[in-house]
């Protein structure tokens, strides 16, 4: 599975809502349905983080993603949006048609979420829905004002299509190379590498590390080892990162390239990535 | 007799330019210019130095400390820094490369249990370098089998980055198993024996597709791949927990 980069929803581990007693599966399961939204919304995070599929668990989930009664005072749905990751993680494809029509709703946290756990489900039928995301192009996915999101979740959009390996992508994709926000940038760049093989993508990315803070530049590392573009293993060992950072980023690369490549005895440049990695030790 | 004033004197000041440094710029360059000397009395003031917070001036002290070598050791071993984590894993990072088995007891603790990763990660590949010529005939087997059961230890941990140190420090013991046997080559010490054996066994079983391979790189390395079963393993059932 490829690396995700850091969604513009944070997703912190919320906080239990009871001293008390860890959940085990059947609380959980039994707290999705509770009267207090506080102890549904902390239900679904743990059955997305601790469960296993369980067809109930998932049908429970499902069924989270029309809730009506946890809202923020912008209108937000906190319960959507933990059911949506959770059923990203669940594994069962069941959940995709729901996550399809999660895509139209009027918060964008749900939304990005639901794009990303439809690029892990790997079902292709998702495919048009996402491209929808991005019809708008750069000028219709602008920041919105007074937030620090565009107006769609391009960016989860992007990593989603790449993922589901929609080259058919590629032509609405390609704008956002020019979108104001760098990350957004990082993003549209990586999917084009991943999803045309075209070097000119993964040198985007190296020419743009050490142009930014060191915030962007974590990122730009994990696009750069998702994007498996062999290339830029110096250029991540090189970058003013902490080594602990540098390895991890060095690592997707050398995976994402083992697996797209298939490579059955390791080629002289995956051995160099690995010299390159025993040497941040 | 006026040189060897002289010099006292210009070790003072390029310590005390470090001790004074205002700024990480200058401190680095402070930091550069005691190490080019490379003066024992300055080997203090280094240690200091990768406590500082400064990764840039950290990193030339510890190549400093390298140059050094063996005589740094004891200094480097009586300075660890217990509450800061940083300068813990440069201090294990240059003990890693001068090599030098008087700091067997502190790798190995480390590696085996330091509260931080970084540490635990320098911990395990130095042990793997370690210079054990350097040791009596008669304490060379024991301590290269309590590296063994060490890093056999920390292959169960559960952070990849933690295993891939342990098969890279593992990498090393087994050569040096290898080359320690002048007297018959050809037959492995023990120790290597069960590295190669547990070695057969990852390169298959680990649940990490850049572990897999870096053991796979470790077989090509020592010559003992076999072509028809030393093939990486790229797809793995995810194993169940």
């Amino acid at each position: 599975m490829l690396e995700s980069r850091p969604p513009h929803s944070s997703e912190p581990t919320p906080d239990a809502p009871q001293a008390g007693e860890p959940l085990t599966l059947e609380k959980a399961f039994a707290n999705l349905t509770d009267p207090d939204v506080s102890l549904r919304y902390y239900a679904a995070w743990w059955l997305g983080k601790f469960a296993s599929g369980e067809p109930r668990v998932v049908d429970a989930l499902i069924l989270a993603l029309q809730d009506e009664a946890d809202r923020t005072e912008l209108g937000g749905y906190p319960l959507r949006r933990n059911a949506a990751r959770a059923l990203g993680k669940l594994a069962d494809r069941r959940a995709v048609p729901a996550l399809i029509d999660c895509l139209d709703c009027s918060d964008f946290y749900v939304r990005e979420a639901a794009a990303q756990s439809l690029g892990m489900l790997a079902d292709p039928t998702c495919v048009p829905s996402l491209l929808k995301l991005l019809e708008g192009g750069v000028e219709g996915n602008l920041l919105v004002p007074g937030r620090p999101h565009p107006v769609q979740p391009v960016e989860a959009a992007m990593e989603a299509l790449e993922a589901l390996r929609a080259r058919e992508a590629v032509p609405l994709i390609e704008p956002f190379l020019h979108h104001p926000l760098p990350r957004v940038q990082y993003a549209a760049a990586r999917a084009l590498h991943v999803l045309t093989r075209n070097p000119v993508y993964g040198e985007r990315l190296i020419k743009a590390i050490p142009t930014v803070d060191l915030k962007l530049r974590r990122t730009l590392l994990m696009d750069l080892g998702a994007s498996g573009y062999l290339p830029g293993a110096e250029a991540i060992a090189q970058a003013a990162v902490e080594n602990s950072f540098k390895l991890i980023a060095l690592r997707s690369l050398l995976e994402n390239h083992l697996r797209e490549a298939n490579e059955s005895t390791l080629s002289p440049a995956s051995q160099q990535v690995m010299s390159l990695m025993d040497a941040l030790l | 007799m006026t040189r060897i004033v002289t010099q006292a004197a210009n070790a003072s000041e390029l310590i005390r330019a470090v001790e004074q440094a205002d700024s990480p710029a200058r401190l680095t360059e402070a930091v550069r210019a005691l190490t080019e000397a490379q003066l024992e009395a300055g080997i203090p003031v280094l240690i200091k130095v990768l406590g500082y917070n400064n990764p840039e001036a950290a990193g030339v002290a510890v190549k400093g400390l390298v140059k050094l070598g063996k005589v740094a050791v004891p200094a480097i071993l009586e300075q660890l820094d217990d509450y800061n984590y940083g300068a813990r894993a440069y201090s294990f990072r240059a003990l890693a490369t001068i090599a030098d088995p008087q700091a067997l007891d502190a790798l190995l603790s480390a590696a085996a249990a330091d509260f931080a990763p970084s540490v635990r990660k320098a911990a395990a590949k130095g042990l793997g370098d370690l210079d054990w010529s350097q040791l009596p005939d008669e304490q060379r087997e024991p301590a290269q089998q309590k590296t063994l059961e060490v890093l056999l230890q920390i292959l169960q941990d559960l952070d990849w980055a933690i295993r891939y140190a342990a098969i890279v420090g593992l990498q090393g013991l087994a050569k040096a198993g290898m080359q320690g046997n002048p007297a018959a080559p050809s037959t492995s010490s023990g120790v290597t024996s069960q590295i190669l054996h547990r070695f057969d066994h990852l390169a298959q079983a680990d649940p990490d597709l850049a572990v897999r391979a870096r053991v796979v790189m470790a077989q090509q390395q020592l010559g003992v791949s076999d072509p028809t079963e030393g093939a990486l393993r790229v797809a793995l059932e995810p194993i169940a927990h």
